[in-house]
C-alpha cells in the first residue's frame, strides 16, 4: 500500500532536506521526522522522510540470513 | 469504442494504443505492407526494395539531458528504418509551431537535427512548416518521415522470431524516459544520466553485414522493453523468456523508478535495439555491437521458446518466473 | 566472491526449502498490503512456495478500498471550472459510478498528478484564482503526509487549498476481517511501511485475541520469503505471536512525531470500505480546527447517485474470500484497460496483479 525508498540525507535546512538515492536527489519534508540529521538514511514516502533506516539492524538482518542459509550447506 | 474518447493512455504505446490502431486505423487502411506492423513498412518502387516510416515528436520538455526534440525526431525515424533492415537515406521534416515560439529555440532544434542527420548519414530532403495559434500546440511538434534501402540478403521481420533464437539487448534500459521526466517530479539527476537518443543506422548496418541472418530487430521505444517483446511474441506466436538479472538498468534509473513507482522495463528508450538471432551467431552479433559506442553493454537477455505462444516470461532475481505483460495505461507516479 | 544475485538465489532457495518442510498442512496467509501483493507477483514468489501455502491479498490497497462515492465526489469537483484536482497517479483511472478522473481530464478537467502532497501547495500558490483539492487517500503511512501538508498550507497562509480525505486505518480492518471470519486466515504478513508509523502495539490483538500470528514484513523479495517462513514456522509449532521481520525500518514504537502531526489535523472516524462496509473508527476525519481545509465542509458539492457494478466481486476479493478468477467479470468485462472494479485498476490491486502477472504461476 505504500511505496517508500531508503535515501541518504545530504543537506538539511530547517524542515526541508535534500536526500540522495544512487546520485538522484530530491527535496523532501522533515516535518514527520524532525530529529534526523545529515548522513542519516531515511525512508522517503510521498516527498516526506517518514522513518530512520537503522543500518546496524539492516546489517544484522543480512548476517542472520547468511547464518541461517549457511547451516544448510 | 463507440462512445469513448481518446485518453492520454491511447498514446502511451501500450495496450490501448494497440487497440486504437487495430480498431480504428487498420480496418480503414489495411494492405499487405501495413499489416506486417513493423516499425517501418517495406515497399517496392521501380524494382528497388525500400523501407518507409513516419513518426511524430511531441516530447516535453523540448530540451533534456542528452538531446532535444530535434535530435529525437531524426534519430527516431532513422532507427525505425534501421530496425527494418534498411540503410536510412532520406528524411522529410514537418514542423507545427505555436505562435510566439522563440526563433532562437527553433535554430537550436534545427541545428541539432542537422548534426544528428550528419551522423546518421541521411539527408533531410523535403519539409513543411505550419504555425498555429497560441495554445493550439505546446511550443513545437515535429513530424519526420524516412526512406531507406533494404539491405540485400537480409530478411528482418517480427514474424521471423523462432524457438531457439537468442534475444540480445544493446544496453541499459530506461535512460531516455528518466532523463525526460525526472524534472517533472522535482527529481534532480546526476550528470551520469542522459537520454540514450542516438541514430543506430551505422551500428545495425555493421551487425547485418557481419550476420545477415539476423531474424528480428526492434527498438524498444514507447512501452519499453516489455511491450516490444510482447509485440514480437504475439506477432510470431512464440514464447519469450528473459532473465531479469541480465537486463542492464543503471542504478540512477532504478532509483528514479523506485521513488516514483515505475518499472524500468516499461520505460521508453531512444537508442537501444533488441536483436533476435540463432544462438550460434550471438557472440558475433554481440562483438559487433560492443565495438560500437552505442552497444558497449550489449548482452543476451533471453531466449525464444515454442510455448507459451504469444507470452513473455521473466525469470526473477530470486529464481521465480512470472508473466511479463504489455504496458497498460501510462506510468504515473504513485504511492502504492 | 559470490555475486549479490547468487546470494539472493541461495537465500531464496534456503527459505523455499524450509517453507516446504514446515508447511505440512494447507495454510492461508494474508498479505494485507497491496505493495506486498505486487512484490510477491513481481518476484515470482508464488512459484517458490509449495501448494500447501496459499497467499491471499487483503484490504491493503488504498485505491481499491475507496468506495465509489468518493470517486463520484472527486469527479463532481473536477467538473467545476474553478477547481484543480491534485492527486497521486494511483487514482487517475479508478472508475466511479459513471466516470473516472482520466475521462474527466480528457473532457478538459484540470487534473495534476503529484508525487508528494506538498507539490499541490505549489500548484495552489501559482493559481490563486483556483481552488486546489488534494485527493488524500492512503493508510497510516500516507495520512501523516497529508496532515503535514495541511499544516504547511496553514503556515503559508494558503486559502485555496483543500483535502478530500478518505484515509483508512489498517488494524480496525484486520479486526473486522477476523470477526467476520470469512477469510479463514492462518497468519498475516503485516504492512511494513504502515508499521513504520504505528509500530508494533496496534497488532498485538491478532495473537492475543484471535490467536493468529502476524509478521511485520519488508518489501524486498527476501523480506517477504523470510516473513512467510516465520509465519509457517509459528503455525507448524502451534504458536501465535507478533514478530517484526522489518526492524531496520520499524522500531517497536513506530514514529511518534508523525503520529502527533496526524493527530493534530485528523481524528478517528467510522469509514466506509469498498466491499466491507462501514468499519467503526477505521478512518480519519479532519478536525474542526482545520475544517476550512476540508473540501466537503468548505466547498460542498453535489455528486451523482452512487451505483456499484452488479457483477463486480471486488468486495469478496478485498475480504480475501474470492479469488480474482472466481469473479465472472475478471479478464472479460473487466481488464486493466477497461476496469470495472477498483481491484483491477490500481497497480497493486489484487485483480490487476493477477491479470498482469498471469495468476502468479508461469504455465510453460
Amino acid at each position: 500500500m505504500c511505496l517508500a525508498v531508503p535515501a541518504k540525507i545530504i543537506d538539511r535546512q530547517d524542515m526541508m532536506a535534500t536526500v540522495e538515492v544512487s546520485g538522484v536527489t530530491r527535496r523532501v519534508s522533515m516535518m514527520l521526522l524532525p530529529d534526523a540529521k545529515v548522513g542519516d538514511y531515511v525512508l522517503v514516502h510521498a516527498g516526506f522522510a517518514i522513518q530512520t533506516v537503522d543500518e546496524e539492524e539492516a546489517r544484522r538482518t543480512l548476517e542472520l540470513l547468511e547464518e541461517l542459509a549457511g547451516h544448510e550447506e | 469504442m463507440r462512445d469513448e474518447r481518446i485518453l492520454l493512455a491511447h498514446g502511451s504505446g501500450g495496450k490501448l494504443s494497440h487497440e486504437l490502431v487495430a480498431q480504428v486505423m487498420l480496418p480503414a487502411f489495411a494492405n499487405p505492407a501495413l499489416d506486417v506492423l513493423h516499425d517501418g513498412a517495406r515497399v517496392e518502387a521501380g524494382g528497388a526494395k525500400l523501407a518507409f516510416t513516419t513518426d511524430s515528436y511531441v516530447v516535453k520538455p523540448l530540451f533534456f539531458a542528452g538531446g532535444d526534440i530535434g535530435k529525437l525526431a531524426v534519430c527516431g525515424t532513422v532507427n525505425d528504418l534501421a530496425v527494418s533492415g534498411a540503410v536510412p537515406l532520406y528524411l522529410s521534416a514537418g514542423f507545427i509551431i505555436e505562435e510566439g515560439f522563440p526563433v532562437a529555440d527553433l535554430r537550436r532544434i534545427v541545428a541539432s537535427m542537422r548534426a544528428a542527420a550528419a551522423e546518421a548519414a541521411v539527408a533531410i530532403v523535403t519539409g513543411d512548416t505550419k504555425v498555429v495559434e497560441k495554445g493550439a500546440v505546446d511550443g513545437i511538434y515535429i513530424n519526420t518521415a524516412g526512406i531507406g534501402a533494404v539491405m540485400a540478403g537480409t530478411d528482418i521481420s517480427p514474424l521471423n522470431a523462432r524457438p531457439g533464437q537468442d534475444v540480445i539487448l544493446s544496453g541499459p534500459v530506461g535512460d531516455h524516459a528518466v532523463a525526460v521526466m525526472a524534472g517533472r517530479h522535482g527529481l534532480e539527476l546526476p550528470a551520469t544520466v542522459a537520454s540514450d537518443c542516438a541514430p543506430l543506422g551505422g551500428m545495425l548496418k555493421a551487425v547485418l553485414t557481419a550476420v545477415p541472418s539476423v531474424a528480428v530487430l526492434r527498438d524498444p521505444t514507447r512501452g519499453g522493453l516489455a511491450t516490444t517483446l510482447n509485440e514480437i511474441a504475439v506477432q510470431a506466436n512464440v514464447g519469450i523468456m528473459v532473465d531479469e538479472a541480465a537486463i542492464p538498468v543503471r542504478p540512477e534509473v532504478r532509483a528514479v523508478c523506485d521513488i516514483l513507482g515505475f518499472d524500468p522495463l516499461y520505460l521508453a528508450n531512444e537508442g537501444k535495439v533488441i536483436i533476435f538471432v540463432e544462438s550460434l551467431h550471438s557472440e558475433k552479433v554481440i562483438a559487433v555491437l560492443r565495438s560500437h559506442p552505442y552497444g558497449r553493454e550489449a548482452r543476451v537477455i533471453g531466449r525464444v521458446a515454442a510455448a507459451p505462444a504469444g507470452q513473455v516470461g521473466l525469470r526473477t532475481g530470486i529464481g521465480g518466473v512470472r508473466l511479463l505483460d504489455m504496458l497498460v495505461g501510462d506510468q504515473l507516479p504513485r504511492i502504492c | 566472491m559470490r555475486s549479490k544475485a547468487e546470494d539472493s538465489r541461495r537465500l531464496a532457495a534456503f527459505f523455499q526449502g524450509e517453507i516446504a518442510r514446515l508447511a505440512t498442512r494447507p495454510v492461508r496467509l494474508m498479505e494485507v498490503c497491496g505493495t506486498h501483493t505486487v512484490a510477491i507477483f513481481k518476484a515470482g514468489i508464488r512459484q517458490l512456495l509449495p501448494e500447501a501455502v496459499e497467499l491471499v491479498s487483503g484490504p491493503g490497497c488504498p485505491v481499491c478500498v475507496t468506495p465509489n462515492g468518493y470517486l463520484d465526489t472527486a469527479v463532481a469537483y473536477s467538473r467545476r471550472g474553478d477547481v484543480i484536482i491534485a492527486t497521486f497517479g494511483d487514482m487517475l483511472r479508478v472508475p466511479g459510478s459513471s466516470s473516472s478522473l482520466a475521462a474527466e481530464q480528457a473532457r478538459g478537467a484540470d487534473i495534476r498528478i503529484v508525487y508528494s502532497p506538498l507539490d499541490s501547495l505549489a500548484i495552489a500558490a501559482a493559481a490563486p484564482a483556483k481552488k486546489v483539492i488534494f485527493l488524500a487517500v492512503g493508510f497510516e503511512t500516507t495520512a501523516p503526509t497529508a496532515a503535514a501538508t495541511v499544516l504547511a498550507a496553514e503556515q503559508a497562509g494558503l486559502e485555496n487549498f483543500y483535502v478530500l480525505s478518505a484515509h483508512k486505518l489498517v488494524p480496525p480492518a484486520l479486526r473486522a476481517l477476523l470477526t467476520a471470519g470469512g477469510a479463514r486466515v492462518d497468519g498475516f504478513l503485516l504492512p511494513g511501511h504502515v508499521s513504520a508509523i504505528i509500530g508494533e502495539a496496534p497488532y498485538r490483538f491478532l495473537a492475543e485475541e484471535f490467536a493468529v500470528p502476524g509478521v511485520i514484513a519488508g518489501f524486498e523479495p527476501l523480506d517477504v520469503l523470510q516473513a512467510v517462513y516465520l509465519l509457517v514456522k509459528q503455525i507448524a509449532a502451534g504458536e501465535a505471536t507478533l514478530a517484526n521481520q522489518y526492524r531496520r525500518v520499524v522500531p517497536p514504537d513506530g514514529n511518534p512525531a508523525a503520529r502527533a502531526v496526524l493527530d493534530k489535523v485528523y481524528e478517528e472516524a467510522d469509514a466506509a470500505w469498498r466491499g466491507i462496509g462501514v468499519i467503526p473508527a477505521s478512518g480519519l476525519a479532519v478536525r474542526d480546527a482545520y475544517r476550512r481545509f476540508d473540501a466537503p465542509a468548505a466547498l460542498p458539492v453535489e455528486a451523482e447517485e452512487t451505483r456499484d457494478h452488479p457483477g463486480c466481486r471486488c468486495g469478496g476479493v478485498l475480504r480475501g474470500e474470492v479469488r480474482p478468477a472466481e469473479c465472472p467479470l475478471f479478464g472479460k468485462a473487466c481488464t486493466p484497460e477497461r476496469p470495472v472494479g477498483s481491484c483491477m485498476v490500481s497497480v497493486e490491486g489484487t485483480c490487476a496483479a493477477w491479470y498482469k502477472y498471469g495468476a502468479g504461476r508461469w504455465q510453460a
